[in-house]
């Protein structure tokens, strides 16, 4: 009984602290809400009473190296725009042009502390000030001096580029000159490219036809242009051994271009009139729509060669996968470098980058083509040293300390880095 | 004087674009906007040749009752209807009841559905990319088996016991840093070179089999 006694005796104290730390704990939850509640009522009341920072050192300039059309504009936000609690909740930029009327020109979100101002003339002189805006309040800023933008003849924070352009188009340039001399010139085996007649030879053999896809890209698109020099090759491979090629396309442009380049090339090999107009069809524009149609085309005619060359996105690894289920020889290139991997793991082989445009200098065998090939090498040249060198002086300035080799980094470094 | 002419437009064009890259006075300011709206005209022109390319293949593929004319046939009244609707909505189309109804609840999930199949080619080329024949697919498939170790968190919790820093994810980050970008910026190097002379070979006028023929 006793030990019963004793539990039963020990039960209220063990009911009141049951209910006491309850108690305790509502307790100091109302008395923690009630704090909070004070504190938010009293930042309320803060802001309520505290007026609004405007933005500060406001300055208008003119914009470098445009058409005298363009202002910058840029402004130390307001003191009370603090991310998440502040109060600031927006910034309108009002224009005065001509000691006019102020108009809002733009709406920005808080911390924003730049804004370039377009479409304007340079026989006209502008003002402006910035309105930081709350919930309860707006603060204006000062208006800035008259200001008329100014024309510039050459983009100089550009010199770098136009220099390498110049020096690039200039080994190009002498290179097609050198070539037209007849100075024979060498060209690495592409692999490729040399499987393109071995792939059409086989849909000879085969008696299915071929499938070519230029990309969905327009004619804007230099990866397309190259598609179709190299389709001048292959239709005229195809006008010789009087085979069958399909060609659905997701632009019009495209459509009307193709059609004039396997004309071509069946003109080039004596037989003008094989071709017809509906070796090249339209589909549609629409990304998957036409990615729907290809596939169609593939697992129902099952071609014997599928060539994937141009301009490809997301398509890219949808196409290849279903020309490899249909088992066709797959010959794929782009210059999109997120798709490559797609071509490399589903395709035959792959034209990667730069041999795309190689292409049709390549399958020309053209002097003047090929010479242009060989400028390339001077660009590539030119990337090689300036890697190799950077690299070098990098890793020795980390080493040694020393500060002109990090000084002699970053200026070759501006030299490859264009600034807007 | 069929193939002058565009090599002439072309030249001229070519030259405009690169100069208008860095003299922003007019008026090659100007003339670059123009261009890039003759090019849009001329697109937004075109895509008449391009829908009655494809009604008239589609006609004759009925006609004949060639092979899968159903579809054919299926084009055609798609085509029909969009265009009708589109007209009936009048200049705010886009917003008119039926074409906006047919794009959302039609167009987008088709064309998500085309989409989605990707994640299943994805699973099938990664097997046959990664399968280990030689020394290059053998450092991909380690590659490829570390990257997509280090992106889940089991990755880091196999390496726990290394210090931070030395975790998979830092490994599976340093692959993707070094290795690939520098691979991938060498690619790009030489896409820019390529662009660069095939483009000069366009203005030049030296690549000419786009317009139909070599010389």
């Amino acid at each position: 009984m006793s030990p019963r006694r004793s539990t039963t005796g020990a039960r209220p104290p063990v009911l009141c602290s049951c209910l006491l730390i309850p108690l305790v704990f509502f307790f100091l939850f109302l008395t923690n809400s009630a704090s909070l509640a004070q504190g938010e009522t009293e930042v309320v009341d803060t802001t309520a009473t505290t007026p609004l920072a405007p933005v500060t050192s406001l300055l208008a300039q003119d914009f470098k190296y445009d058409d005298g059309d363009k202002l910058m504009l840029t402004w130390v936000p307001s003191i009370d725009d603090i991310p998440v609690t502040g109060r600031v909740t927006a910034y309108e930029v009002y224009q005065i042009c001509n000691n006019g009327e102020p108009h809002r020109i733009a709406e920005l979100l808080p911390e924003v502390s730049t804004f370039r101002v377009e479409e304007l003339h340079r026989d006209s002189s502008y003002q402006f000030y910035v309105l930081a805006l709350a919930e309860d309040a707006s603060a204006q800023s000062v208006v800035t001096a008259a200001i008329t933008p100014e024309q510039e003849w050459l983009k100089w924070n550009w010199l770098n580029l136009m220099v390498m352009t110049i020096v690039v188009c200039g080994a190009v340039m002498v290179f097609i000159k050198t070539a037209t001399k007849g100075r024979k010139l060498f060209v690495r085996k592409i692999a490729g490219l040399e499987a393109v007649d071995e792939a059409i030879g086989r849909a000879t053999e085969m008696g299915r036809p071929i499938l070519y896809i230029p990309g969905i890209n327009d004619m804007d698109d230099v990866q397309t242009l190259a598609s179709l020099t190299i389709l001048g090759h292959v239709a005229e491979q195809v006008a010789n051994y009087d085979i069958k090629i399909r060609m659905p396309v997701a632009r019009s442009l495209v459509m009307t271009a193709a059609r004039e380049t396997i004309k071509a090339g069946y003109q080039t090999a004596g037989r003008p009139d094989a071709y017809t107009d509906d070796m090249v069809s339209y589909i549609t524009d629409e990304q998957f729509g036409y990615v729907a149609a290809v596939n169609g085309i593939m697992v129902r005619e099952k071609p014997a060669t599928v060539f994937l060359l141009g301009a490809f996105f997301a398509e890219s690894l949808i196409l290849a996968e279903t020309g490899n289920s249909v088992g066709a020889i797959q010959i794929a290139g782009t210059a999109r470098p997120a798709q490559l991997p797609f071509f490399i793991a589903a395709c035959d082989f792959t034209l990667i980058g730069e041999e795309l445009f190689a292409a049709s200098a390549y399958l020309s065998d053209e002097p003047k083509a090929l010479g242009s090939l060989k400028g390339q090498d001077v660009g590539k040249g030119i990337a090689m040293a300036a890697i190799i060198i950077g690299v070098t002086l990098t890793t020795l300035a980390t080493l040694t300390g020393a500060e002109w080799m990090s000084s002699a980094t970053e200026l070759i470094r501006s030299w490859f880095v264009v600034t807007d | 004087m069929r193939r002058e002419i565009p090599l002439l437009i072309t030249g001229i064009v070519g030259v405009v674009f690169i100069v208008s890259y860095f003299i922003p006075h007019w008026p090659f300011s100007q003339m670059n906007n123009w261009f890039s709206d003759w090019f849009s005209i001329i697109q937004a022109c075109a895509i008449f040749l391009g829908a009655l390319n494809l009604l008239m293949v589609s006609s004759q593929k009925i006609a004949r009752k060639a092979e899968g004319w159903g579809y054919a046939a299926v084009i055609i009244a798609t085509f029909i209807m969009m265009v009708g609707i589109g007209f009936s909505g009048g200049v705010g189309f886009r917003e008119a009841a039926g074409f906006d109804w047919l794009y959302r609840f039609m167009y987008i999930p088709l064309s998500a559905t085309m989409f989605a199949i990707l994640g299943f080619f994805v699973a099938s080329a990664s097997y046959r990319a990664f399968r280990a024949r030689n020394v290059e697919a053998s450092l991909l498939l380690v590659a490829a088996f570390l990257v997509m170790l280090g992106r889940v968190p089991v990755g880091d919790m196999v390496t726990s016991f290394m210090p931070d820093g030395s975790q998979m994810s830092d490994l599976a980050s340093w692959i993707m840093n070094f290795p690939q970008k520098a691979g991938q910026r060498a690619i790009m190097i030489g896409i820019a070179l390529g662009l660069v002379s095939t483009s000069l070979r366009i203005i030049l006028g030296i690549e000419r089999s786009h317009l139909g023929g070599g010389d």
